[in-house]
């Protein structure tokens, strides 16, 4: 199994539930974050002071999946999540161990 | 009133209309109080919240009762040396009747106490916003009451009352733009100078925690403020009341374009806070001048004081004083420049003869207002930093640095602004202060819920 998370811009949440919805994955989970790359955030004015904020909205999305599917599924994401713009943000997948269906006890490949 | 019968102008009646036009207008001058706690609450960070709201608050509960005790007398009662007041009549508000007028008005005294009951309130508030996250709360309630007793009944009586050296003098100040404006302004000054800056002043960033809250505050000033200038005139029967409210409509407008062109020329966006601080910068300096200028010329006086309180407010990170929420570089520079302007744009037809220097009236009256301005702001600079060390050396102004950099919301009031606690809210109530069944009833209450698991 492998876990593909993806660290992306708020806006592109829809597109990326469809399309991971179109591939057939069963769920996932979202959180807000914050942070910045290259980019390094925006700067904001008050009465003339300005101040960089460095942390900018993101949202994290995290799927697991089985071995097999995570490669193809790391470029639905990433395609859904493109506009091509500085900010678009990190997707990647690593290896897991074990995952366990709370309600059942399945294990592997079956709790997915 | 019938034909043939003529009051003699000397005998001023009570009028009714006059009399309930004014009772609102103190109600929308209350209201500027808490629409400067919330102008100066939304801008502070988010721990200091609760303390910025209070410091404000505060104000109506002390100012009030000293108002009542002996502020009203010392700022108009008789003259004394043309420094301060004093009447007995008015020690306690004891002595004045119901149906007694305000010498030479058409509004019972108890009317003219109200009115100016609700600037009292609001000056000593008004320097608040320059002490932002670092003040006891108890030194800012001493000072207040030491600020109200020694500075601002009595500079109210220079410029308002009967016998005041600068009311003598004749200097213009329509609806307190020295009184008010300048006074607070330049005590902030000198308070900040005697308690120092913020704890990562210049370093950490300061961000205003809710500009949504910071312009309904303005908005609730520049409503109110309505009240403050078209009531100042005291009644409502010879037009100048409107003419001040046009005035301040008209250099709020001005004031708020120009601040927000500077920041579009100097920083590139027209932003919320400049929309909000332009308007009170416009709002400071019509004040004084609004009985005096044309509309035309409160364009003028709205658009220069806009122009120079955005110039302003960065100038306290060159000199390195903390005026945390530009006290200094709103109120005291709009205050001062719309006193000033007064000597330039009066047209000598509205409030008073007095032509400003673009309209013929030469030098004169820009002295007077010069005159008017440099000692109120003299006096308030220097006898605020006095009291400010009487207070630090006495209770101490400050919070520790630990409790500032936590936040003085929670040392001084035991509350926080808002809750951003998720999972569950990480409180729990204790015990002794959650209402819940008496202690001789626990035990049937016990009862009753095993009785429920039984079944």
């Amino acid at each position: 199994m492998k876990l593909i998370t993806a660290v992306v811009k708020p806006h592109r949440l829809d597109e990326i539930k469809e399309a991971l919805q179109a591939f057939g994955v069963q769920g996932l989970t979202v959180t807000e974050a914050s942070g910045y790359g290259r980019q390094r955030g925006h700067t904001e004015v008050y009465r003339g002071a300005e101040y960089t904020v460095d942390l900018v909205p993101k949202i994290r999305i995290e799927v697991l999946v089985e071995d097999d599917d995570a490669e193809q599924l790391v470029d639905v994401v990433v395609k859904a999540a493109r506009t091509g713009k500085i900010g678009d943000g990190k997707v990647w997948s690593v290896p897991v161990e074990t995952a366990v269906r709370v309600r059942t006890g399945e294990r592997g490949p079956d709790a997915l | 009133m019938p034909p043939g019968i003529t009051i003699a102008a000397d005998a001023p009646q009570l009028s009714a209309a006059n009399t309930g036009f004014m009772l609102i207008c103190s109600a929308l001058v209350m209201l500027m109080t808490p629409g400067l706690a919330f102008f100066y609450g939304g801008m502070v960070r988010v721990k200091s919240t609760l303390n910025m709201l209070m410091m404000s608050f505060i104000s109506l509960g002390i100012v009030t009762i000293l108002w009542v005790l002996y502020g009203f007398s010392i700022a108009f009662g008789t003259d004394h040396g043309s420094l301060f007041g004093w009447s007995s009549d008015y020690v306690g508000l004891s002595g004045i009747g119901l149906n007694e007028l305000w010498d030479g008005y058409t509004i019972p005294v108890y009317v003219f106490a109200v009115f100016q009951l609700m600037f009292a309130i609001i000056t000593p508030a008004l320097i608040s916003g320059a002490l932002a996250d670092r003040v006891k709360f108890t030194a800012w309630a001493l000072f207040v009451a030491l600020w109200a007793t020694v500075v601002y009944f009595p500079v109210a009586h220079w410029v308002w009352g009967a016998g005041g050296w600068a009311f003598e003098l004749g200097v213009i100040d329509f609806a307190g733009g020295t009184a008010v404006h300048i006074n607070a302004g330049a005590a902030a000054l000198g308070v900040i100078l005697v308690i120092g800056k913020r704890v990562g002043f210049k370093k950490d960033p300061m961000r205003p925690h809710s500009l949504p809250l910071v312009m309904l505050g303005a908005a609730l000033l520049w409503f109110g403020w309505f009240g403050f200038n078209a009531g100042s005139w005291l009644g409502n029967d010879d037009g100048v009341g409107a003419m001040m409210f046009l005035n301040t409509q008209v250099a709020t407008a001005a004031a708020m374009l120009a601040w927000l062109a500077y920041e579009k020329i100097r920083h590139g966006a027209f932003t919320t806070l400049g929309a909000a601080s332009g308007a009170v910068a416009g709002l400071v300096a019509i004040t004084p001048s609004g009985g005096s200028v044309s509309p035309l010329g409160a364009i003028a006086v709205g658009a220069i004081a806009g122009l120079l309180c955005a110039m302003a407010v960065g100038l306290k990170f060159k000199f390195g004083y903390d005026d945390s929420l530009d006290v200094v570089g709103v109120h005291l520079v709009g205050g001062v420049v719309g006193s000033l302007l007064v000597g330039f744009f009066a047209t000598g037809g509205v409030q008073s003869d007095a032509k400003g220097l673009f309209y013929g009236g030469g030098l004169d009256q820009l002295g007077k207002q010069a005159a008017g301005v440099g000692a109120v702001l003299a006096y308030s600079l220097i006898a605020s930093a006095i009291l400010a060390l009487l207070v630090d050396k006495t209770i101490g102004m400050r919070v520790s640095e630990d409790e500032e950099v936590g936040g003085i919301d929670q040392v001084q009031h035991a509350e926080t602004a808002y809750d951003f606690s998720g999972a569950g809210g990480g409180t729990a109530p204790r015990t002794a202060s959650v209402p819940g069944p008496p202690a001789q009833d626990a035990g049937k209450a016990a009862n009753e819920k095993n009785k429920r698991v039984d079944v």
